[in-house]
């Protein structure tokens, strides 16, 4: 077990031994095995792994999507049983809902939370213009790009103000450059709002450019195997990736990472082959 | 404007398709008029067109369009409410929809119409049995796309409900439903057609109410300009309840 912690006394989120397993007609998968981690208030930690290491499956429990786990998730000393009114989420798929416009995607949590039509229209287009998106709050998704979706989704997150924002390879779907600078526009927003953030991520880059600390998993079952922390200054953006100590992280992490992603490569293809010999 | 702005036009799409139709109607004008087509099969298009006046002041045409429109307008109704909820029914419980998606399923291919004597016994010669007619033929493709939109609805907008918390009825209102509209209105659509055909078709066999009963008429006394043009207003109902559910759809749903 490897504990990544944070000082106690600013704690926001812990995560305490927490395991999942999946029943198969093979026996149970561990999907996530004793995993503890705690995030301190205004923190942006990254959790970075090979696929299939149970980032995603650590993302649903953390939300309160996914129980049958054994272990504990708190939020400031409260135990999280199911989906929580402080934990935001973000997705990795394309998750705005297309007969909505802009603004009306970004104010459904305040129209959920009941809040009147003028006042929860008006604070919707504060988060738009937050991410940048001033002059589209009429637009429909269809009519954005694939960047500009994944901030109004963002941005409908902000909008329920959580106290965690939690978010699952949301550039996953983008391109490299897009990537980058949505990054910058989500780490001025953190910085804006001292906005506690846990980033599932398989993107070495974009852990380093974000994160105070980067967490690294490994291949099934996934544990946590080690934690960096990344000294790079405050205020941070993608320009960070042309400095030495950006790519001594990133070789730091990779040298970690290298082994668990040849293990779910290797177990990836014995799979196959195992498949193949029983057709 | 170019040609290539013109074809992607919908204005350009409205002349073409007006032109295809005119050109269509002189084709057969001049078949007729040349001997190929034989005129005590299909009528001349000019003598269809020329029988409307006839048919208006003579055999209460729009009067009995105004019918055959409020019967598809009950069983259009019906199908809405009874159809939408039998499917939102059906997604809901599983055990139900394993139980019952085949029979539905069947229902849509079954020759209701053929039905007609029971409806007569349990309705009577009334407006009432060609509503229902109308309806129990539309309602298979109702549930059936029903079902398949609500369960057609993405898993990451329902865990996007879920990550704020909605209770069921918002999840049903504020995601299931608009996500499914697209599939309903397919559905709607199919509905209605059925609908449609099983109206007019039971006005006709049971010789009551409105266009069918005309054609009917029509069709006996041998008058065929009158019978064809009775024909133009079906058709008529058809373009209007397909542009009506076109507009409430994109009314309901902007976004698709």
């Amino acid at each position: 077990m490897t504990i990544a912690t944070a000082a106690p006394e600013s704690r926001l989120l812990d995560v305490s031994h927490i395991v999942k397993r999946f029943p198969t007609p093979e026996g149970d998968i561990v999907a996530v095995d004793d995993v503890s981690l705690s995030i301190a208030a205004g923190e942006f930690v990254s959790i970075i792994g090979p696929s299939g290491c149970g980032k995603s499956t650590l993302f649903n429990i953390v939300g309160g999507l996914l129980g049958g786990y054994d272990g504990k998730v708190t939020v400031a000393g409260e135990t999280v049983s199911g989906t929580h009114p402080a934990i935001g989420m973000v997705f990795q798929e394309e998750s705005t809902f297309p007969w909505r416009t802009v603004v009306e995607n970004v104010a459904f949590p305040l129209e959920i939370a009941g809040i009147a039509k003028a006042e929860r229209l008006e604070r919707a287009a504060h988060f738009v213009s937050l991410v940048g998106l001033q002059g589209f709050e009429r637009r429909l998704p269809a009519e954005l790009s694939g960047g500009m979706r994944q901030r109004v989704a963002i941005a409908r997150t902000l909008a329920s103000e959580p106290r965690i924002l939690l978010m699952d390879e949301p550039f996953a779907a983008l391109d490299e450059q897009t990537r980058l600078l949505l990054g910058d526009t989500v780490l001025r927003i953190q910085q804006e709002l001292k906005q506690t953030t846990l980033l599932i991520t398989h993107n070495l880059t974009e852990a380093v450019q974000l994160s105070d600390r980067v967490l690294v998993m490994t291949y099934r079952p996934g544990r946590l195997k080690r934690t960096v922390a990344i000294d790079l200054p405050h205020p941070r953006d993608s320009e960070v990736l042309s400095s030495d100590a950006f790519g001594h992280y990133v070789a730091e992490i990779w040298h970690d990472l290298r082994e668990e992603a040849s293990r779910g490569i290797v177990d990836a293809e014995s799979r196959v082959r195992a498949g193949g010999a029983k057709r | 404007m170019t040609f290539k702005a013109f074809a992607a036009s919908r204005a350009g799409a409205r002349i073409v398709g007006a032109g295809t139709t005119v050109a269509v109607v002189v084709i057969v004008e001049l078949l007729i008029r040349g001997g190929v087509i034989n005129p005590f099969i299909v009528p001349l298009p000019s003598a269809i067109v020329g029988s409307i006046p006839r048919i208006v002041a003579e055999e209460h045409v729009l009067q009995r369009f105004w019918q055959t429109t409020q019967e598809i307008v009950w069983a259009g109704l019906l199908l809405t409410v009874f159809g939408i909820g039998f499917g939102a029914l059906l997604y809901r419980f599983r055990l139900l929809r394993m139980a019952c998606e085949t029979w539905v399923a069947a229902l849509a291919a079954a020759p209701i119409v053929l039905m007609y004597p029971l409806f007569l016994v349990i309705f009577g010669r009334s407006a009432t049995t060609i509503v229902m007619i109308g309806f129990a033929a539309g309602l298979a493709p109702v549930i059936l796309k029903t079902v398949e939109g609500l369960a057609g609805t993405r898993r990451v907008l329902l865990d996007v409900g879920r990550s704020f918390r909605v209770s069921p009825a918002q999840q049903f209102r504020k995601i299931l439903l608009p996500a499914a509209l697209p599939a309903i209105f397919v559905g709607l659509r199919l509905g209605l057609i059925f609908a449609m055909i099983n109206i007019v078709g039971v006005e006709f066999l049971i010789n009551f109410g409105g266009l069918g009963q005309l054609i009917n008429e029509l069709a006996e006394r041998y008058d065929l300009p009158g019978t064809y043009g009775a024909i133009l207003f079906v058709i008529l109902v058809s373009i209007v309840f397909f542009d009506v559910t076109e507009r409430v759809e994109r009314w309901l749903r902007p976004g698709k």
